[in-house]
C-alpha cells in the first residue's frame, strides 16, 4: 500500500518538475521568436536612407525615418531632464525624511499608483491640459507625457536604493559633524550610486518604447523636429501608423523602426543588469 | 523602521524590585577635573522613558566601560554625548551633560563643533564608499580648509595612530570597503581621530569583528587613551575588565554602580552588580 | 533632524529638505491632477448618459450614442485569458528558477525573462499582428474549432486577430512581472522550513505546495494583483491584435475592443465634443479600475516589506 502511494507521489513530483521546465522553455521560446522576427524583418529595412532621409509621401518609394529618430531622442531627453530630478528628489524625501508620517505614506502610494498607471491615461491627461488648452499638438506635450513614465520609476528605485544604505553609515557621517544634506548627497548617494543610475536608465528605456501617450500629445510628423510647438515625429507612433497602413514599404519601415527601438531598449536594460551584477 | 527601539525590560516583578531597591549610585566621588559630568539625565523614546536620573563622571584620558544586559540603555546613554539621537524626531533628553564647563544639551550649542570634539565608532564598521585616503580625510575636509599636503600629513598621522598605516600606505586609493572588517573598524577609528577630537565614544566596536582583530583594537584603545578620553560600551564583560579603568554598570536605564574597574569586578558594592558580574543573569 | 540645532547645519539642511518636500508635493499634485482632469473632461458624457454609460452596449458616433460595456467587456475578457494563462505559468517558472535549476542556469533564464519584460508593448503588437495572429489563424484556431466548435468559445471564422490572440499576448507581457515577484517570494522562504519538509521525505512539489506557497501566499497574491494591473491597462499590443470592433461575443475568435484599444484607435477620429468626452470617460473608468487594483496591491504587498518586490 505504502509503496504505491510513494510511487504516485514521485510521479506527481516528476510531472510538476517537467511542467516547470517546459514553462521556462515556453518563456524563452517566445522571447526568441519575437526577437528573431524583429531582427529578421527589421534589418531588411535598415539602410543609410533610413537613418538620414525624411519620410516619402504615402505611396511613394524610399525615404527614411531620420526625423522620427531625432524626435524620439529629443522628447525623451526633455522628459528625462524634467522627470529625473523630480523623481530623485522625491525618492530622497521618502528615504531620508519620510520614514513615518502620513504625507510620506501618501506620496509613496502615489508613486506606486503612477507606476502602474496605463500610459494612455496619462497621455489623455496631458492632452486635456496641454493640447486642448493650447489648441494644437506639440512635442512639448509629448515630452511632458513621458515625464509621467519616468518620474515614478526614478522615485521608486531611488527610495529603494537609498534605503539599502545602512543607517550606521548616515550616523557615522553625522557623528563626524556633517550636516544632513551633505550626508545624503555625499555619502548616501555615493553608496547607492550604481542603483540610482540603474533606475534612471530603466526609466529612460521604458519611456523610449512608449507609444500610447504620444498618440494624444505629439502625434506624428513627416518633418524635421524644429519648433517643438508642433506635432513632432517619433519612432513609436510612426510604427503604429505605418503598420496599420496599406503600404508594404511603410510596413517594412515600421519593422525597421521596431528593430531600432528594440535594440535601444534592450541594450539599456542589459547595461543596467551588467552594472548591477558587477556591483555584486 | 530605522528608529531605535525603546528599551523593553524583561520580567515584570524584577522590574518593580529594581525600581524600589536602587539607592544612589555613585560610589566614586565627583571630581571637578572630569571630562564629562552627567547630571540627572533622563531620556525618552516618545512616551517611553529609557534612562532614569543618570549621574556619571567620565575621567579624562581614561577608558570608561559601560556594561549591562541588552536593552539597559548603554548605547542610548552615550548617544547623548554627541547628540546623535536628535536625528530621530521623538527622542528626547533632559538634564545636564557638562563637557569642559559647558552643558552640551543646552540650546545654542554648535552641534557640528561638538561632533568634531566627540568621535563615535559604531558596532558595524562603516567605511564610506570612497578611497581609504578620502575616508580619513572626510572629517578634515568637513571642518577645515587645509592645504593638500597638510591633509596628507594628518591622514598619515591618524592611520599611524590607528595602527593601520603600514598595512595601507601603498593602497590609499583603494576603496575603504575593500578592507577586512577589523581593518575597516580601525579605518573608522583613524577617521574619527583625524579631526583631533577630545572624546571617543565606542559602541560595541568589536562585536562584529573577528577575535584576532578584536585583540588589535583593544591594544589600540590602550594606546589611544594617552591622547583621548574613551568611553566604550560593551556587552563583553571580560573585555571591560581587560581594557577599562572605570566601569559603569547599567540596569534598565539606571546606573546601578560606577567606580574603578578593579573594584567593580572584585568587590562590587551593589548586589545587582555582583549578580551580573558573576553571570547570574545577563 | 532638529532644524536650527546648530548654526552651520541650519540653512543647508532646511533648503535641502524643502527641495525634496516640494518635489514630493509636485508628484502628489500631478497624480491628483490626473484624476481631477479626467473627471472634469468627461462631464459632458456623464451628464448625458449617467451611470447607464457603464452597461450600454451602444457605440455609435453617428447617432451620438456611446456606452462603455463593449470596451469594458473586452478589457475584462482579455485580462481573464491573460491571467488564466500567466499565473500557472509564472508559478511554474518561479518554481523552476528557485528550486529546480542550478544557480547559473537559473540566473540566465532569469535574465531572459527580464528581457521579455523590457520589450515595449508596440513590439509585441507588431509581432502579434504580422506573425502570431496569422499563425493562430492558420494552425491553431482551425484545430480548436474542430474539437471545440460545439462550445460558444470557438465559433466564427478563425481570423487570428481577436480576443484570443489579445489574451495570449497579454499573458506573455504579464508573465515576466508575475514570475519575477513569485520568484522573490519563493526565494524568501527560510531554508529552515524547506529543509524540515525535505527532511521528512517530502518531494519537491510537496514542499513547494505545502510549505513554500503557504508561507508566501500573501506575496503570491500581490504578484497576482501586479499582473492584473498591468494587463488591464496594456494598450498597444492589444490595439494591434484585438480587431477594433465594438461587439460583445462569447467566441474567443471574435474581434473586440478593450478600453485602451478604443482610446488608441478612435482618439484621432473623435471630432465632436460628446465623442471626445465619452472617450475620456472611458479613460476615467480605466483609471478607476487601475486605481482599485493598485490600491489593493499596494496595501497587500506593503506588509511584506520592500524586499519582496514591492516595486518592479
Amino acid at each position: 500500500m505504502r509503496t504505491r502511494s510513494r510511487a504516485r507521489r514521485v510521479a506527481l513530483d516528476y510531472a510538476v518538475r517537467a511542467a516547470s521546465t517546459v514553462s521556462a522553455l515556453i518563456g524563452i521560446f517566445f522571447l526568441c521568436w519575437i526577437l528573431v522576427v524583429v531582427i529578421h524583418r527589421g534589418s531588411a529595412a535598415l539602410n543609410w536612407d533610413f537613418f538620414t532621409k525624411l519620410p516619402a509621401p504615402p505611396g511613394a518609394e524610399g525615404g527614411g525615418l531620420a526625423n522620427a529618430i531625432l524626435g524620439t531622442l529629443i522628447m525623451t531627453a526633455i522628459a528625462g531632464a524634467i522627470g529625473v530630478p523630480i523623481g530623485v528628489l522625491t525618492g530622497v524625501y521618502l528615504s531620508e525624511y519620510g520614514r513615518g508620517g502620513t504625507f510620506a505614506s501618501l506620496v509613496r502610494f502615489t508613486v506606486n499608483v503612477m507606476m502602474g498607471l496605463p500610459s494612455i491615461i496619462t497621455g489623455l491627461f496631458v492632452y486635456t491640459m496641454l493640447v486642448v488648452t493650447l489648441g494644437h499638438f506639440s512635442g512639448w506635450a509629448g515630452a511632458v507625457s513621458l515625464v509621467f513614465i519616468i518620474m515614478p520609476i526614478v522615485a521608486g528605485t531611488t527610495e529603494d536604493m537609498l534605503r539599502m544604505v545602512p543607517d550606521s553609515m548616515r550616523e557615522s557621517a553625522l557623528a563626524l559633524g556633517a550636516p544632513s544634506w551633505r550626508t545624503t548627497l555625499g555619502i548616501v548617494f555615493r553608496g547607492a550610486k550604481v542603483g540610482l543610475i540603474t533606475g534612471v536608465l530603466l526609466a529612460i528605456a521604458r519611456a523610449t518604447g512608449e507609444t500610447a501617450p504620444l498618440l494624444f500629445t505629439s502625434l506624428n510628423s513627416p518633418y524635421w523636429p524644429g519648433n517643438l510647438n508642433h506635432p513632432t515625429g517619433n519612432l513609436t507612433v510612426t510604427i503604429f501608423s505605418y503598420a496599420m497602413s496599406p503600404y508594404p514599404d511603410w510596413q517594412q519601415m515600421a519593422w525597421g523602426a521596431s528593430l531600432l527601438i528594440t535594440v535601444g531598449v534592450l541594450s539599456m536594460t542589459i547595461l543596467t543588469r551588467l552594472a548591477l551584477v558587477r556591483k555584486g | 523602521m530605522n528608529e531605535k527601539q525603546p528599551i523593553v525590560s524583561e520580567g515584570g516583578e524584577n522590574q518593580i524590585e529594581a525600581r524600589t531597591t536602587l539607592p544612589s549610585k555613585i560610589t566614586a566621588t565627583a571630581d571637578s577635573r572630569s571630562k564629562i559630568s552627567v547630571r540627572n539625565l533622563n531620556f525618552f523614546y516618545g512616551d517611553k522613558q529609557a534612562l532614569f536620573d543618570n549621574d556619571l563622571e567620565i575621567r579624562p584620558n581614561k577608558v570608561t566601560a559601560i556594561i549591562g544586559p541588552s536593552g539597559c540603555g548603554k548605547s542610548t546613554h552615550i548617544r547623548v554625548y554627541n547628540r546623535i539621537f536628535e536625528l530621530y524626531r521623538d527622542q528626547k533628553a533632559t538634564g545636564e551633560v557638562v563637557m569642559d564647563g559647558e552643558n552640551i544639551l543646552a540650546p545654542g550649542v554648535e552641534v557640528t563643533e561638538l561632533r568634531r570634539k566627540v568621535g563615535m565608532i559604531f558596532q558595524q564598521p562603516t567605511a564610506f564608499p570612497m578611497s581609504i585616503f578620502d575616508n580619513v580625510a572626510y572629517g578634515l575636509r568637513l571642518h577645515y580648509k587645509m592645504k593638500k599636503s597638510r591633509i596628507a600629513e594628518r591622514v598619515r598621522k591618524a592611520l599611524e595612530s590607528a595602527a593601520l598605516w603600514d598595512q595601507v600606505k601603498d593602497q590609499l586609493n583603494k576603496p575603504g570597503t575593500a578592507l577586512s572588517g577589523g581593518q575597516q573598524q580601525r579605518l573608522c577609528i583613524a577617521r574619527a581621530i583625524a579631526v583631533e577630537p577630545e572624546l571617543l565614544l565606542m559602541d560595541e566596536p568589536t562585536a562584529a569583528v573577528d577575535p584576532v582583530a578584536t585583540t588589535r583594537i583593544e591594544e589600540l584603545v590602550d594606546t589611544l587613551k594617552q591622547d583621548y578620553t574613551i568611553v566604550i560600551v560593551t556587552h563583553n564583560m571580560q573585555q571591560a575588565a581587560r581594557i577599562s579603568d572605570y566601569t559603569a554598570f547599567f540596569y534598565e536605564g539606571y546606573i546601578v554602580e560606577y567606580g574603578p574597574t578593579r573594584k567593580i569586578f572584585t568587590n562590587p558594592s551593589e548586589k545587582r552588580t555582583e549578580e551580573y558580574i558573576t553571570g547570574r543573569f545577563g | 533632524m532638529k532644524i536650527g540645532s546648530g548654526k552651520h547645519t541650519g540653512y543647508g539642511d532646511v533648503l535641502f529638505k524643502a527641495a525634496t518636500f516640494l518635489s514630493a508635493l509636485i508628484f502628489s499634485l500631478a497624480m491628483a491632477g490626473v484624476a481631477f482632469e479626467l473627471a472634469r473632461s468627461s462631464r459632458l458624457s456623464i451628464a448625458k448618459f449617467g451611470f447607464g454609460f457603464l452597461w450600454s452596449q451602444a457605440w455609435n458616433p453617428v447617432t451620438q450614442d456611446f456606452g462603455a460595456l463593449s470596451s469594458i467587456y473586452g478589457t475584462l475578457v482579455s485580462t481573464l485569458i491573460a491571467m488564466v494563462i500567466a499565473i500557472p505559468l509564472s508559478l511554474a517558472i518561479a518554481l523552476f528558477l528557485v528550486e529546480l535549476a542550478p544557480p547559473a542556469l537559473s540566473r540566465w533564464v532569469g535574465y531572459a525573462i527580464e528581457l521579455l519584460a523590457a520589450i515595449p508593448s508596440i513590439i509585441f503588437g507588431m509581432w502579434g499582428l504580422f506573425v502570431f495572429a496569422p499563425f493562430l489563424a492558420d494552425h491553431v484556431q482551425p484545430f480548436l474549432q474542430k474539437f471545440g466548435g460545439f462550445t460558444p468559445f470557438f465559433k466564427g471564422p478563425p481570423m487570428g486577430i481577436g480576443m484570443m490572440s489579445a489574451g495570449i499576448i497579454l499573458a506573455l507581457m504579464v508573465l515576466p512581472f508575475t514570475s519575477a515577484v513569485m520568484r522573490e517570494v519563493f526565494s524568501m522562504t527560510p531554508p529552515v522550513l524547506k529543509e524540515a519538509a525535505y527532511g521528512m521525505g517530502a518531494t519537491t512539489w510537496e514542499t513547494t505546495s505545502k510549505v513554500t506557497v503557504r508561507f508566501g501566499a500573501k506575496g503570491l497574491m500581490g504578484a497576482f494583483f501586479l499582473g492584473l494591473g498591468r494587463a488591464i491597462g496594456e494598450t498597444m499590443a492589444v490595439t494591434f491584435v484585438i480587431g477594433n470592433n465594438h461587439s460583445i461575443s462569447a467566441s474567443l475568435f471574435s474581434a473586440g475592443n478593450s478600453i485602451a484599444s478604443t482610446l488608441a484607435n478612435e482618439f484621432t477620429e473623435a471630432s465632436d465634443p460628446l465623442y471626445l468626452s465619452s472617450l475620456v470617460e472611458l479613460g476615467l473608468v480605466l483609471f478607476a479600475m487601475t486605481l482599485l487594483v493598485q490600491t489593493i496591491a499596494h496595501f497587500w504587498l506593503r506588509h511584506l516589506g520592500k524586499t519582496t518586490g514591492g516595486r518592479q
